[in-house]
């Protein structure tokens, strides 16, 4: 089984601990994982302010990445749905065009093995129990595209009730979204910023220490909120958590 | 009125010309403290008892599915549809009128009710009519329309607009109803009671006495309807307080104003969405009134039946493959009361009467791409898919809105007034697109990206906490991330020595 890890732009430019809590995760659990270094962004901030055709380079570049892994494993929700529902509509758009086939190709082939690392873990490895240790108060809150695009279900929150020393808390209006939305978050500042606040108010209800989410753009508007609010509250991805050991606690 | 690519002003809907660009509106409303709690307080109770409703049957998923099957199939051929609809309707004793655009269906309404003499009309709730500004076109004509909606009413004498599909009057609380009640009821017929206070019975029994005398009155009745069988030609209103029941039936002439897109085939897909739209909007497992008529009767409500089918951009908005799906909609207004954008921003800040994720879809289709509040729609959305998740007729909303965002910055294939035509992309987005170049370039050489990230990484001590230009948007509310020393991709190089 070979499996490929797309980190996203994201976190390789930003949170590179999460892609390391990736790796040692995966590495735990007896999976070797690539890193091919050919792959940068899965195009979705170009393609959801609509700009299709600068993705198609983009699609392209993740198919031929991962043309020889069996799987390829991506921490972030949006990037997942991104490769599964909108690289096909990309192919269809430039067949559309009459432009070949070639795209679809490339989308027909990364579609069915890419996965979300709570997917991956749950539905590949079977696993619910990771062995993970994090003693903290933790409030989970279901991203939109994980949530809505991938239907993840309770996936990450089994993932999360297996780890030892987490305490979960409820999260009111969960399946709200945050506000950050890609480039909503910068085209509409107020709406954002109101919506934002407003689950930063849910996350401080919990009395939660730790925000968490499969995506690390959400928690980067999260965060950016918590922090610009004076809160206590850390936004750590669930990767994060679980890749967290006995030996790794401070 | 008409608009085309030029950006000349377009379907009626007066109130609503010259609005600004949805995020400066929007902005505007998210500082209101009292519309946000009223819209959030409304919004969260409608949306948890439409919930439950759904959950009720174990069926919805197939219902649902039937009902954006039964849609899609009648838009396909709704050429034929259309014709059986006047061709039933009109050996029923109704008679047809085909409207073009807005102008036409307002004049055409405007003649029929000069030709009656009648200086007055009741209205059923209508959005066609919204849309087209018909209110507006008959006061030009010296024609009084008296709104009968509750909801509607509250918008009227309070000189307001629609804010919500189903509840125009969100936006409200029962404090400031009873306030334009008591200071507006009089200079509009029947005054409020002395002392009316602000508890919901008195309030609607205030209305339900200023009412009444117009439905006693009134000779003409304007409605529209939620749906047309073409077999028939039975149109369909359906509401909850009964008002509509009294326009439909005591006036002289009845006058509708539909939208081509009402049309079902037969009454036995008109038994799925009468399943679907009141549990939706509503949250009720069947609404109240159903009202039903066939042309005319004899001795038995209108003697006089016209209805006006209205195209005002439907046909164009269905010559696109993507955002057709816009046309099945039902007007149930579930995607207002999940949707978190609506929450905050309030139904004014789209401009039109078709508020919320669906406004967003619709407007600029409806309208075609012709100023900025209509480019700015396609973007008042964080993409979330909550409103998809309820559309009872699976409108993929977010595929709708991204579709349309790509008409704006690429431009592309459009039809406007059935004339295929390629419009140019919006001048306003020449920044974002040559940034979104540069990042598809960078992207595509990841030697440079990661010569960007070592930049970046380098520099991380120089971050300045608020970003001047566009980047404000982001550091006026929230923190920037803490750059990393070093990028994962470095850490994977140094660590693990390159590709595996």
């Amino acid at each position: 089984m070979r499996v490929g890890l797309f980190v996203t732009c994201v976190n390789d430019s930003l949170y590179p601990r999460t892609g390391r809590a990736v790796v040692s995760l995966l590495e735990r659990l007896g999976v070797r994982v690539d890193f091919p270094t050919a792959q940068s962004c899965c195009g979705q901030p170009m393609f959801n302010t609509g700009y299709r055709h600068e993705t198609e380079p983009l699609v392209r570049r993740y198919a031929a990445a991962f043309r020889d892994h069996d799987y390829v494993v991506t921490p972030s929700g949006s990037c997942a749905a991104m490769v599964r529902d909108n690289y096909p509509r990309i192919g269809a758009g430039a067949e559309a065009e009459g432009r070949g086939t070639e795209l679809s190709e490339a989308a027909a082939g990364a579609v069915p093995k890419t996965y979300e690392l709570t997917e991956f873990l749950v539905d590949v490895l079977g696993v619910t129990d990771v062995g993970a240790y994090f003693p903290h108060t933790v409030t989970y809150h279901p991203t939109c595209h994980g949530l809505r695009m991938l239907g993840l279900g309770d996936r990450p929150r089994r993932l999360l009730e297996h780890v030892e020393g987490l305490e979960l808390r409820e999260l009111d209006g969960a399946e709200e979204c945050c506000g950050f939305g890609g480039t909503f978050a910068v085209k509409n500042p107020a709406v954002s910023a109101a919506m934002g606040s407003d689950k930063c108010r849910a996350v401080a209800r919990t009395g939660a220490e730790v925000v968490c989410t499969v995506d690390n753009s959400c928690l980067m508007h999260i965060g950016g909120v918590l922090a610009r609010e004076g809160s206590p509250v850390r936004p750590v991805h669930i990767a994060e958590i679980l890749a967290g050991t006995k030996d790794s606690v401070r | 009125m008409s608009r085309d690519g030029t950006g000349v002003p377009h379907s009626g809907g007066a109130a609503y010309l010259g609005m600004p660009a949805f995020p400066r509106a929007a902005e505007t409303a998210t500082r209101d403290d009292r519309l946000r709690a009223n819209l959030r307080h409304a919004t969260h109770t409608i949306r948890a008892k439409r919930a439950r409703a759904v959950a009720e049957l174990d069926d919805w998923a197939r219902l649902r599915q039937a009902g954006a099957a039964i849609k899609d199939r009648t838009l396909r051929h709704l050429d034929h549809h259309l014709v059986r609809l006047e061709e039933a309707v009109t050996r029923a004793g109704g008679t047809v009128h085909w409207a073009a655009d807005a102008a036409e269906a307002n004049r055409i309404v405007t003649d029929l009710v000069r030709a009656t003499g009648e200086r007055e009309v009741v209205k059923v709730k209508s959005m066609a009519t919204q849309e087209i500004g018909l209110n507006e076109a008959l006061a030009e004509a010296g024609i009084r329309a008296y709104e009968t909606d509750l909801a509607e009413l509250i918008v009227q004498l309070g000189d307001d607009l629609p804010s919500h599909i189903l509840v125009p009057a969100i936006h409200r609380n029962r404090g400031e109803i009873r306030d334009i009640f008591r200071d507006r009821m009089a200079s509009w017929g029947r005054p409020a009671p002395e002392g009316l206070t602000d508890r919901p019975a008195e309030l609607a029994e205030a209305a339900r006495r200023h009412l009444r005398e117009k439905f006693l009155r009134a000779k003409v009745g304007l409605s529209g309807a939620n749906f047309m069988v073409a077999e028939t030609g039975t149109l369909v209103v359906v509401e909850s307080e009964g008002n509509g029941r009294m326009c439909l039936t005591l006036p002289e002439t009845l006058i509708s104003v539909v939208g081509i897109e009402k049309t079902v085939p037969t009454w036995r897909d008109l038994e799925v969405f009468l399943q679907l739209l009141p549990r939706s909007s509503t949250a009720e497992r069947m609404n109240p009134y159903t009202s039903m008529w066939t042309g005319t009767a004899d001795g038995d409500g209108p003697r006089v039946f016209h209805l006006v089918l209205l195209d005002n951009g439907r046909t164009d908005t269905l010559a696109d493959e993507v955002g057709r799906q816009a046309l099945r909609c039902i007007r149930c207004s579930a995607c207002l009361n999940v949707c978190p954008v609506y929450e905050r921003a309030g139904g004014h800040a789209y401009g039109s009467p078709y508020p919320g994720p669906i406004g967003a879809i619709l407007t600029p289709q409806l309208r075609g791409l012709a100023s900025p509040l209509e480019e700015s729609l396609p973007y008042a959305s964080s993409l979330c898919g909550a409103c998809f998740e309820v559309c009872p007729v699976a409108i993929d909303i977010p595929e709708v809105l991204v579709h349309l965002r790509e008409r704006v910055v690429e431009g592309g294939e459009v039809t406007i007034r059935g004339t295929r035509t390629t419009i140019k992309p919006a001048k306003r987005h020449t920044a974002e697109r040559a940034a979104m170049r540069a990042a598809r370039w960078t992207f595509d050489h990841p030697g440079a990206l990661r010569r960007g990230q070592w930049i970046l990484s380098r520099s991380r001590r120089l971050r300045p906490r608020r970003l001047p230009g566009p980047g404000r948007a982001w550091t006026d509310t929230r923190e920037l991330p803490a750059v990393p020393a070093e990028s994962f991709r470095d850490w994977w190089a140094r660590t693990r020595g390159g590709t595996a």
